[in-house]
């Protein structure tokens, strides 16, 4: 039976999904909008550090209002603090981390994602271009990429495709995919459902899902 | 040794029509706000600029825009500004979106003296086209080039007489690429120091690669305040 939830515990929901990605040591990358919530729900036992490309390695909580640094903010341009240990760089020296696969992961959103992996996540045409910011090189970089969004558009549309339609960001980049409705795998051979949220089943993600999945021998129900 | 100005006119009087000017930043924050105000007085026009952002419409490279004087902007995301969007669509303006770090790198290999390198961001997408695709390790990469400009605009928390930079937290991000890649480089400091007073550990930017500098108080515009709001 499909479930309605209202947009900020959709929201929610996938972030805390997403959260469990990181691993204690991880050194990780949040994408802008909602990957950036991720950092909410980081369980307080856990050991990680956040990277953000415009120049700081280890982002702290959000400033009170005495410690506000005008000098001081995220790549979504947000006011932060700086973390106990961390350190700050150029943007050459960050995107070279990037690049040079030092970040096990980064967590980004997602217009739509193909069956091989392509994301698009940049532009749509017709529409002003507002640039692709750090995107093409982050799907390059870290050691695993998740996307997290919605499984279908707003349309009631598939986001999860045989073909990308949209220009892409990066061509066979992503290794996992995490929406309201499941956790998808990006795999040689296709995609391969491994979860699926409380509430669906098997037939509705594979309804709203236009790519072929395969069945995890290992799939969890009613997971998240 | 370095020319230091009390004018910031007179900082950026060389800034001629057609120049390529790249302005440090990252949104507005680490931009040289003072050098900008008076390239607008100047009223240099058709300037290329490479900067990662374009300002907003009220501050920053923003101002330069409305002022018409930009004719190509590069850069990696363009997208806090409605004069920006209506100049693209009217033909008025070029654009040429870079991603971030090939960006970082173009500009950084352009002040080392690397004529290109490869990188893989962009492959198999729009920005690849044109672009000659090479294999290594059985990964395709994307040639890419260096970025000089004739001029670059740079903001430094303290700056030495010698031209040795120093930044404050993430104003750094493109500002010390940018100090090396400008045939000259301006250099907008908060505190001007005399030689010696800074640390040789803690300088960024070596002294080499600044022409000029000034020393001016900035606004520090904010553009996404975001508090913390569980109590202490």
């Amino acid at each position: 039976m499909a479930v309605h939830l209202d947009k900020a515990t959709i929201r929610e929901k996938i972030a805390r999904r997403a959260e469990q990605e990181i691993e204690n040591g991880f050194y990780v990358n949040l994408g802008i909008g909602m990957p950036t919530m991720v950092a909410n729900y980081i369980q307080p036992d856990k050991q990680m550090v956040l990277q953000s490309e415009n120049g700081l390695v280890g982002i702290g909580r959000s400033p009170y209002e005495e410690e506000v640094d005008p000098d001081l903010i995220n790549a979504g341009k947000e006011t932060v603090t700086a973390s106990i240990g961390s350190s700050y760089c150029s943007s050459a020296e960050s995107f070279a981390m990037i690049r040079g696969e030092h970040l096990d992961l980064a967590i980004l959103g997602g217009m739509e994602v193909s069956e091989t992996g392509d994301l698009a996540n940049w532009m749509i045409p017709g529409k002003m271009i507002k640039g692709m910011g750090g995107a093409m090189d982050i799907v390059h970089g870290a050691k695993k990429i998740v996307i997290i969004m919605d499984h279908v558009n707003k349309h009631g549309e598939p986001k999860i495709l045989k073909q990308c339609h949209l220009p892409l960001t990066g061509k066979g980049v992503v290794n996992r995919i995490i929406t309201d409705r499941a956790v998808i795998d990006v795999e040689k051979d296709g995609l391969v459902l491994v979860e699926i949220a409380e509430g669906w089943t098997v037939e509705e993600i594979k309804e709203s899902t236009e790519a072929e999945l395969t069945i995890s021998s290992k799939l969890l129900e009613t997971s998240f | 040794m370095k020319e230091i100005y009390t004018s910031f006119q007179e900082a950026v009087k060389d800034i001629e029509d057609y120049s390529t000017i790249m302005v440090g930043g990252f949104g507005l924050v680490g931009i040289p706000e003072n050098l900008i105000l008076a390239l607008v007085e100047s009223n240099a026009k058709h300037l290329t600029v490479i900067s990662n952002n374009c300002g907003v419409d009220d501050w920053g490279l923003g101002l330069l825009l409305q002022n018409k004087q930009i004719d190509k902007m590069i850069g990696s995301y363009v997208g806090e500004n409605k004069e920006f969007e209506r100049q693209v669509i009217n033909g008025e303006l070029e654009v040429d979106l870079v991603p971030q770090g090939t960006l970082a790198e173009r500009i950084r290999a352009g002040g080392a003296g690397i004529p290109a390198f490869y990188t893989p961001a962009g492959v198999g997408t729009p920005i690849a086209e044109g672009k000659e695709v090479r294999m290594f390790d059985g990964k395709e990469y994307l040639l890419q080039t260096g970025l000089t400009a004739d001029f670059s605009l740079v903001r430094a928390a303290k700056g030495d007489r010698l031209g040795n930079l120093m930044y404050n937290k993430t104003a750094r991000n493109f500002n010390p690429m940018m100090a090396a890649a400008g045939a000259t480089t301006i250099a907008e400091v908060e505190e001007l120091v005399e030689p010696g007073e800074m640390d040789p550990e803690h300088v960024h930017t070596p002294g080499i690669y600044v022409q000029s500098l000034i020393e001016g108080k900035q606004e520090k515009r904010i553009e996404r305040l975001t508090l913390q709001t569980q109590e202490k």
